[in-house]
């Protein structure tokens, strides 16, 4: 199968810090790669570089195996990629339906719409069935996302994301600050996601949530993937020590 | 997952979560705007069973709603300016320059005519509009504190119109002016300068709660950095919000020299604050995100019940600062309580301490 997005050799340096080391990685569409690592392994900054708020110094990108350029959120939006930012990135004053559409609003047609008059409606009924879709459990599509608990916020920003990516979705810590009810919903989530054919890379801290969700696990070390193993047959214990260095799978 | 932080305690028992979502009437009833509407009743309610002869009339409501006319205007565009979490200081000196700049021009062109006068608003606009423009540039672009920018072109602009005019007043206008829009009234009864004010308010309105520059407006004063990641150009929105105010100083510039047939440099210190005051205690929150037009509208309704009901009752007017002083503060406390319960409800992550730098005392509050 061609990568939804597939990147090789990617670098890039911070001053004598070489945060990105030679890095790839790929993902199927319909499929979920987990990124792990150690702090400072290079997670973020890869997933920085994927979804353009981030250039790289040199390395290639490649979109269902046809080079491109990411070097804007712009660019990533345009080629159907999406990335749910660790501080949710949502306003807290607006409701649901007001973050899902934020940049996005549909207008009026005709002259209202050039006006600026927007066409709430047609936003409520989409985020509606958008939030349904996902199973999401948030109810009122009115009240301020600022209200909401942490679980509902984190939904509300996974369904934003799914509901504008056609390619790949990036969550950074997704399940870091939720409770247990909470998680499993976002965990369910993430599988109706990729149900439809879109690619979600996860990056997580938690084993037990990785293993669980992702069908694929790579991992990062000093900038660099070091191991791929298929979620179902790996370990706790295996991955900890690839994320280590006591295990490696790939030539350094 | 083995830590427990301040953060999953505020996001694990999740009362939101169980709660169903609000009717209307109970939205309706919870807005700061329509509590504070209720004390503007009360307060005429309390004056007209105190002096009904002299409050309870016609001419007596007409006199209110022209002395809050003018400060409307700018509490419309205030509004804007504070729901981005910013604010302007210079309006009431901008409201200066743009009487003189447009005094000026009128009496250099000289004569009463139509022509004149629709000059010389043109001009008190423009210069308005430059004014706003400039410190939407130096706060959008040039990132200095909207507090600072405009606490400087305050100056500027006042000492800009007292270079000008040598600091004496140009007094007068063209009777086309003062006659039909400062004391003018549509059909004997509705004075035009309030008319003028209505259909601000009414754009204003408009303009906020139902376009997209309102819903960015409101956006990039809940996260700007949102915004941003959402693909909003929020530099350029800040620009235009700021010459917004501009463009409102310069109106309210023509119509105060239509009004009182003086550029009144001296009188207008206090403008930028009041109408802040109005707007505050209209229910916008001065940590954005949070505002609406009919609120500052009410808001800027108090002040002005208050200090024509003093003056009928023979109260000395002085008191009506200090009524308004402690209404600015409860309607701030209100504010701040209300933020903290929505911050106790579901925590938000971005730190408040990235807008203003406040006590930590009411930091740590909201953390609970």
């Amino acid at each position: 199968m061609t990568p939804a997005l597939e990147a090789r050799g990617l670098r890039r340096e911070f001053g004598h810090v070489r945060a990105l080391d030679g890095v790839d990685f790929e993902v199927d569409p319909g499929e979920v790669v987990a990124l792990i690592g150690d702090n400072g392994a290079g997670k973020s900054t890869l997933v920085k570089a994927l979804s353009g708020s981030l250039a790289v110094d040199s390395g290639e990108l490649l979109s269902d195996g046809k080079p491109v350029t990411i070097d804007s959120p712009a660019a990533a939006r345009a080629l159907g990629i999406e990335t749910v930012y660790q501080d949710l990135a949502l306003a807290p004053h607006l409701d649901p339906v007001q973050n899902m559409y934020l940049g996005r609003e549909v207008m009026k047609s005709g002259l209202l719409g050039r006006l600026g008059f927007m066409d709430h409606a047609v936003m409520k009924e989409h985020t509606r069935t958008a939030f349904t879709d996902l199973g999401a459990t948030v109810r009122d599509f009115a009240a301020p996302v600022g209200s909401m608990s942490g679980g509902q916020r984190q939904q509300i920003a996974v369904a934003r994301a799914a509901a504008w990516a056609s390619r790949v979705i990036f969550l950074d810590e997704p399940t870091a600050a939720l409770g247990v009810v909470q998680t499993r919903n976002v965990l369910d989530l993430i599988r109706r996601v990729r149900d439809r054919g879109i690619a979600v890379v996860l990056i997580s801290h938690s084993m037990p949530h990785v293993i669980e969700v992702a069908d694929r696990i790579q991992v990062l070390r000093l900038g660099r993937r070091v191991a791929t193993y298929d979620a179902k047959k790996t370990s706790m214990e295996e991955l900890v020590g690839a994320m280590t260095g006591a295990i490696s799978q790939e030539a350094a | 997952m083995t830590t427990v932080t301040g953060q999953q305690q505020a996001a694990g028992p999740a009362p939101a979560e169980e709660r169903g979502p609000k009717t209307p009437l109970q939205r309706l009833l919870g807005a700061q705007a329509v509590q504070i509407l209720g004390v503007l009743l009360i307060l005429v309610v309390l004056f007209s069973i105190a002096e009904t002869d002299a409050f309870l009339s016609v001419n007596n409501f007409r006199n209110i709603v022209v002395n809050v006319s003018i400060l409307a205007i700018i509490g419309v565009s205030m509004t804007f300016v504070i729901v981005t979490g910013g604010i302007d200081l210079s309006v009431g000196s901008v409201l200066v320059f743009s009487g003189v700049v447009a005094a000026k021009t009128m009496e250099s062109l000289g004569g009463e005519g139509v022509g004149v006068a629709l000059v010389g608003a043109l001009v008190a606009i423009v210069a308005g509009v430059l004014w706003g423009l400039f410190n939407g540039v130096l706060i959008a672009k040039a990132k200095v504190p909207p507090l600072i920018v405009t606490l400087g072109t305050l100056g500027m602009a006042l000492g800009g119109a007292q270079i000008i005019t040598g600091g004496i007043d140009v007094r007068g206008a063209p009777a086309v002016l003062t006659d039909n829009i400062g004391f003018g009234r549509l059909f004997g009864q509705i004075p035009y300068l309030s008319l003028i004010a209505l259909v601000v308010v009414v754009l204003g309105a408009v303009l906020l709660h139902r376009t997209r520059f309102g819903r960015y407006t409101y956006a990039v004063g809940s996260n700007d950095e949102a915004a941003r990641r959402a693909g909003v150009k929020v530099d350029r929105h800040l620009i235009l919000v700021y010459t917004l105010a501009g463009f409102c100083a310069g109106l309210a510039g023509i119509l105060n020299l239509a009004f009182f047939a003086s550029t009144t440099i001296a009188g207008q210190s206090n403008t930028a604050l009041n109408v802040i005051a109005g707007v505050v205690i209209g229910g916008t929150s001065l940590f954005g995100g949070i505002g609406t037009i009919a609120g500052t509208v009410v808001g800027l309704f108090i002040p002005a019940v208050l200090q024509n009901g003093f003056v009928i009752m023979g109260v000395q007017p002085f008191w009506q600062q200090v009524v308004v002083g402690a209404f600015l503060i409860a309607a701030v406390y209100v504010d701040q309580v209300r933020r903290a319960a929505a911050a106790r409800g579901a925590s938000t992550r971005r730190p408040l301490s990235s807008r203003f730098s406040r006590p930590a005392g009411a930091r740590r509050k909201e953390a609970q």
